[in-house]
């Protein structure tokens, strides 16, 4: 009875030690890596602090893509029909960034202007971010595109 | 005409799991040995209906038959025949077809290769196995059928397979992937099997064991494939980012480690049998999961499917019956599963049990951290946030450095118990020499000192020279080294093989994430750049036509201290159906290290933005994966698996038939 009591409290230690460990370092691990999503009218509205790390989800506005001819330096305006976020931008582009089109892009804003560290466009052109409807959705300027999408056709 | 015989075939398909799903598992249930022997011939009928299917679709797709609505979607009359072909796994509907037909093969490799099986048993595995056919038939034929028909107004072209999917890499990752996912189903199935029949011994790990370790081997090829592909195609220059539908097969990758490892403890010591039985149940469940989180589109990611609602909801019900039923099994049948050996505090047991401890917590944070954003926008209202990479590095690296530590003390140690005296003569000097060579080799070679670096070189190290020390333990009495390593058990040199494929992989993926260097510029024609020590001259590009696509070739002369080593030539493609751009990356592969070139844009003035980077070591991730496969399979073609199925069948042909749900033929 008694070696098997401790094989038992053996392992109800080990689970519990490590049950412990994982959640601790979970929590701590999350409570550090969190993006939280921005529309672009909330980051109008002065929302986001400084130095905050964040995702901000729109469209592209059309003829708002100025390159420099010197080096990789991109700006452009990201927006939800309601509000525009100019968005900075040092480094390459997704193939499927276009104007007009969804974009997500993640970063954080320093007086005003959003510097972005990374630039995500969808996979699939069919296919609309989450995170780009929401803020869509939220400034009620939805897009046509939706429509396909709320079709069904899948792809 | 020729589509509406696939969708009768996949109705017939439908029809012939259910009746797999039931005749059988009610014959082994009352002893029934016609209903029994249907099992098998009803497998076969499955697999020849699905085949059908499959055959069916391809042939729309190879045919130009674009009134199939999944056809014109991912097919063009001027894609290429391999890629037509290979469309049918390139969206959702076909590719569920594919993974059900992955199922019916797992079915009918189970019905061939289980000869020296007791036949109601293989009645019960393909029986649960049928049910899971009846399950995804039923999905495909409710809410996402491959063979509807856009009638009567046909497109006239398709609309292409999505240009990132046109490689080599989508050719052979989905098909090895689905298959070592679809695999975890087979090992599911033994486990609810012994559950029904109450047969939870060491024969039933023995027989579980070879499946198990076939579908982790190619499971581990799939998510290795998955990451080259990422590699090359993506060309972001990482080969694991965390995306949320990379982390379902990490799961379920983590769990059935776990599960091989807790199987070989039933099998041998006869311990640890609830829990392989729910890990069995917690893979399977996993791999619902990830079904569910690619295809109901809850999540944000790079390739979820897009998506449908019901689709979503019919495979998270699907999930419930299946948990639900599972536990619920597994809780009745409770006291069925006693363990019939103890083990002292020190023992090959108890580090097993450490390892899958981390296993599991490992797989349920990346689970916590895929699932967080779901949870949090359903808590919040509706507020979007994203679980980012660093959130996945802080929990997997340190966890699997533990692992790691537990790994070579679990491999040298004996079952039952071993004196902590003994594990320390022996791995003392093991743990000396890497922590010292891991504080050396790194410094030696780079000449700079990284805290990183040394950790992961001595963690390789400890498992590298572990392994050494082990085979000299084991070959110490055999009069010559050869003599000694030929008597190593078959099954013993596949662990250490997969093993030796595990440290490869961390140094692999440990050194090119720390060593790493990329450069992002602009440069014009006649221009270089200059990065580690080599330097890569511009020299232009020119215009080509593809067979779908016309595309900008570049040309990059590359030295390394001034030497010539090759000419790279990264493209910029634009497909011509659905004129979507794509990047061809430009890479030098190589055992050492990776140059690897990725074309941005071009601007006005001729110039074009590129990211060029030096990744270390980084194919070391990919054969590491390759030799830790082979080491599975290699433990698999062990003949002590066919050899004691021999002895199991003469016991069960003297034992007297069981009647329903009564632990028969209980081999000791």
């Amino acid at each position: 009875m008694k070696p098997h009591r401790r094989k038992k409290l053996t392992i109800i230690a080990f689970i519990a030690t490590g049950l412990s460990v994982a959640i601790g370092l979970s929590l701590y691990a999350l409570s550090n890596s969190i993006d939280l999503f921005f529309t672009p009218t909330q980051v109008a509205a002065g929302e986001v602090m400084n130095g905050q790390r964040v995702r901000v989800g729109g469209m592209v506005k059309e003829g708002s893509v100025v390159r420099s001819e010197e080096s990789l330096h991109v700006e452009f305006v990201a927006t939800d029909y309601a509000h525009d976020v100019l968005i900075r931008y040092d480094g390459i582009l997704p193939d499927l960034f276009r104007e007009g089109q969804g974009v997500v892009v993640e970063g954080m804003v320093a007086n005003g202007v959003f510097e972005a560290s990374r630039v995500l466009a969808k996979h699939d052109e069919n296919y609309m971010s989450v995170e780009v409807k929401a803020a869509l959705d939220a400034s009620g300027h939805s897009m046509p595109v939706q429509e396909t999408e709320g079709a069904g056709n899948g792809s | 005409m020729v589509p509406e015989l696939g969708q009768f075939a996949l109705i017939l398909s439908f029809c012939l799991c259910v009746l797999l799903g039931t005749l059988p598992l009610i014959g082994a249930g009352t002893g029934n040995q016609l209903w029994i022997s249907l099992a098998r011939p009803l497998t076969a009928g499955v697999f020849v209906f699905l085949s059908l299917c499959l055959l069916i679709l391809a042939y729309s797709f190879v045919t130009d038959d674009f009134s199939v609505q999944f056809v014109a979607q991912h097919s063009n009359s001027l894609l290429p025949i391999q890629y037509k072909i290979t469309a049918v796994w390139g969206g959702h509907e076909g590719s569920f077809l594919f993974w059900t037909w992955m199922l019916a093969l797992w079915m009918l490799a189970v019905s061939l290769f289980s000869k020296a099986m007791p036949d109601d048993f293989v009645a019960r595995v393909l029986g649960i196995m049928g049910l899971i056919g009846a399950g995804y038939t039923l999905f495909m034929i409710a809410t996402s059928n491959p063979f509807d028909r856009v009638l009567p107004l046909s497109p006239a072209d398709g609309a292409d397979l999505n240009s990132a999917l046109q490689d080599i890499g989508f050719i052979i990752h989905p098909p090895s992937l689905y298959m070592g996912y679809v695999g975890f189903s087979v090992v599911f199935a033994f486990a609810i099997a012994a559950l029904l029949s109450g047969r939870l011994d060491s024969a039933w790990a023995r027989w579980s064991r070879p499946w198990a370790n076939a579908a982790w081997a190619i499971l581990t090829i799939g998510i290795a494939l998955g990451s080259w592909w990422a590699y090359y195609e993506l060309g972001w220059g990482g080969w694991w980012a965390w995306d949320p539908v990379e982390n379902p097969p990490m799961i379920n990758w983590l769990l059935g480690t776990a599960l091989i490892h807790s199987l070989a403890v039933t099998e041998k010591r006869g311990v640890f049998k609830s829990w392989t039985v729910l890990l069995a149940i917690m893979a399977f469940a996993a791999s619902l999961l990830g079904t569910f989180i690619t295809r109901s589109g809850l999540l944000t990611s790079v390739h979820a499917f897009a998506s449908d609602p019901t689709r979503g909801v019919y495979i998270l019900g699907f999930l419930g019956l299946v948990i639900g039923g599972s536990l619920l099994l597994f809780a009745l049948r409770a006291p069925l599963m006693k363990s019939e050996f103890g083990f002292a505090s020190v023992s090959r047991e108890v580090f097993l049990l450490a390892n899958n401890i981390i296993l599991v917590v490992a797989s349920a944070a990346i689970l916590l951290g895929t699932l967080y954003p779901m949870v949090y926008q359903a808590i919040s209202g509706g507020e979007l946030i994203s679980v980012g990479p660093p959130y996945f590095n802080t929990i997997f690296v340190p966890l699997m450095s533990l692992l790691v530590v537990f790994l070579v003390l679990g491999a040298i140690s004996r079952w039952k118990k071993t004196s902590v005296a003994y594990l320390k003569q022996q791995l003392l000097i093991v743990a000396v020499a890497s922590v010292v060579l891991g504080l050396i080799l790194p410094l030696a070679l780079t000449l700079e000192f990284n805290v990183g670096a040394s950790i992961a070189t001595a963690l390789g190290l400890w498992i590298v020279l572990g392994i050494v020390q082990d085979i000299r333990l084991k070959i110490a009495n055999k009069p010559s080294v050869l003599a000694g390593l030929r008597s190593l058990a078959v099954a013993y040199v596949g662990m250490q093989i997969a093993h030796f494929g595990f440290a490869v992989i961390l140094l692999g993926a440990a050194l090119t994430s720390i060593y790493s260097i990329e450069k992002s510029v602009l440069l014009s024609p006649g221009q270089g750049v200059d990065l580690g020590h080599y330097h890569f001259q511009f020299d232009g590009t020119e215009h080509l036509s593809g067979p779908n696509y016309e595309a900008e070739r570049a040309t990059f002369q590359v030295l390394r201290d001034g030497e010539f080593v090759r000419e790279l030539h990264p493209e910029k493609r634009v497909y011509t159906a659905s004129l979507s751009p794509s990047t061809e990356m430009a890479i030098d592969a190589g055992f050492t290290r990776d140059l690897f070139i990725t074309l941005g844009e071009e601007r006005e003035s001729g110039a074009w933005s590129m990211s060029i980077y030096i990744k270390p070591l980084v194919r070391w991730v990919w054969l590491g994966s390759i030799i830790m496969a082979l080491g599975a399979i290699v433990a698999v073609l062990d003949k002590r698996y066919r050899r004691l199925k021999v002895k199991t069948l003469a016991q069960e042909a003297s034992a007297p038939e069981a009647g329903a749900g009564v632990p028969g033929g209980q081999t000791a």
